[in-house]
């Protein structure tokens, strides 16, 4: 209840600086430029984003609605415009993109290459007939193609660089010298990295029973866990607080001319 | 049939890759195949694209419960859409950037995308809040840890460590909060996302070997 009257408040006092600012002709004319009124359309979905925090309303699920509908068609655009246009028409008709839409792609493809892109292209539309009760058995060539470049392209990373460059960097000499002087704060260091790798992943090992030093090791990875996760969340309430502030600034600032 | 053509491809493309890899004259192929998967990609986009149309139609026209929110993510999809593909308001027509400057669909970007996207991370802000408020309230010591190292973090990260460290002479200035919140990034956490990305990794590499070999066929709607 005092959540939802502090929220009510400041809805308030908004629409009555708004209303005093606009009174006074210190807010741009929203159909003065483009830009003026982006302004005004971003600092209304702002306004019925953070509406949410009073409860589910319509406004909010208005402002939702748009975003899914923009959203999606924008990455619609984006990959037509981005993927399909220059990597599939590009290699295998480069001359339809160049006369239909006058873009600049290079001519001189080869029969080899044009022919080896009609797989994507089938394999794309195959990925279409998902749309019919009986398509199902042919877009799984196409979702079967997805899987098998995902299997093996994440294999090949994740062993190179995670797996194999995460043990290569722990296995560092435990014992620290800097100009041939034994550097007790680097050596320290040094273990408690070392040590704390082992035991969060001894935490991970759930092939036998956690007790005695593997039950030992296992306790002492949980805590490196836990301000690990601690770090995370402390920066994810930075970044978050971060971008509300940023929303204020531009509803006050930008929108209403304050600051 | 309609299961060993699907095995067959994904086994032949994984091995592929793989063997592309370690194999430096044949390493084109791996930018080939992620070129293919950005096509297929662009291809699974248009079927969303249709699946969002299908189910926000259908809803209009059975005037089910909420419809009106569907006519405005349908008119707001349409739209983009529209002046998307035909790239209006951009220099050079069909032929130029379809995000380029003074474009409708970069404009859409700015002030529609870009504010609603942020604003809505922002709001994780207060709930963020409150979850740190219910997770203290548990009292367990692993609880405690996380919550402390967050708010040291917290501090340590502005202003406020500078300030609370301040009086600390030079000799002792390595105990301060900001240099204890660099101790505390650059060996626990490192040691935690060190074992973190050890198991990810470890994961990942056996999930990939269980999708190539058709031991896990959930991606077919099969059970596992």
């Amino acid at each position: 209840m005092t959540r939802r009257l502090a929220i009510a408040i400041f809805a308030l006092t908004l629409l009555l600086l708004a209303l005093i600012r606009a009174s006074t002709g210190a807010m741009s004319n929203p159909f003065a430029d483009e830009q003026a009124l982006g302004v005004w359309v971003s600092a209304a979905l702002t306004l019925c984003m953070l509406s949410f925090l009073y409860g589910d309303n319509p406004f909010f699920k208005f402002a939702e609605n748009v975003f899914v509908g923009v959203s999606a068609a924008c990455w619609m655009v984006m990959a037509f415009w981005r993927a399909l246009v220059p990597n599939l028409l590009g290699n295998l008709a480069p001359e339809v993109p160049v006369a239909l839409f006058g873009m600049d792609l290079p001519l001189d493809v080869g029969v080899g290459r044009r022919l080896l892109y009609v797989v994507p292209l089938l394999l794309g539309l195959m990925l279409l007939t998902r749309f019919h009760p009986r398509g199902r058995a042919i877009s799984a060539w196409a979702l079967a193609f997805i899987i098998g470049t995902t299997a093996g392209l994440r294999f090949v990373t994740y062993l190179g660089s995670d797996f194999l460059a995460q043990i290569h960097n722990t296995i560092q000499p435990l014992v620290v010298l800097r100009d041939g002087a034994f550097d007790a704060r680097a050596t320290l260091s040094v273990v408690v990295l070392t040590a704390g790798v082992l035991c969060a992943m001894a935490y991970f090992y759930f092939s036998r029973e956690q007790k005695g030093l593997l039950g030992a090791a296992s306790r002492v990875g949980i805590w490196i866990l836990m301000i690990t996760f601690g770090a995370s969340f402390g920066y994810t309430v930075m970044g978050r607080v971060a971008l509300l502030v940023a929303r204020m600034e531009f509803l006050l600032r930008d929108w209403l001319g304050f600051l | 049939m309609h299961r060993a053509v699907p095995f067959a491809i994904t086994f032949v493309t994984a091995c592929v890759l793989i063997c592309a890899a370690l194999v430096p004259p044949v390493e084109s192929i791996r930018e080939e195949f992620t070129l293919f998967f950005d096509i297929l990609a662009a291809f699974a986009f248009l079927l969303g694209g249709a699946s969002l149309l299908g189910q926000h139609a259908a809803k209009i026209h059975r005037q089910a419960k909420g419809w009106a929110y569907s006519a405005v993510c349908l008119v707001s999809f349409l739209t983009t859409l529209v002046l998307g593909l035909l790239k209006t308001g951009g220099e050079g027509g069909l032929g130029g950037s379809v995000t380029g400057e003074g474009t409708v669909l970069a404009w859409i970007y700015e002030y529609v995308l870009g504010p609603c996207g942020a604003t809505i991370m922002s709001l994780l802000a207060f709930y963020v809040a409150s979850a740190s408020f219910r997770a203290f309230r548990v009292r367990t010591v692993e609880a405690t840890v996380m919550l402390v190292t967050a708010f040291v973090v917290l501090v340590g990260r502005t202003f406020l460590g500078g300030l609370i460290s301040a009086w600390l002479p030079p000799s002792l200035e390595w105990l301060g909060i900001a240099n204890g919140v660099q101790w505390i990034m650059s060996v626990p956490i490192t040691a935690g996302n060190r074992a973190i990305m050890i198991g990810v990794a470890l994961g990942i590499i056996s999930t990939s070997l269980k999708v190539m070999l058709g031991i896990d066929r959930t991606y077919l709607g099969e059970d596992a």
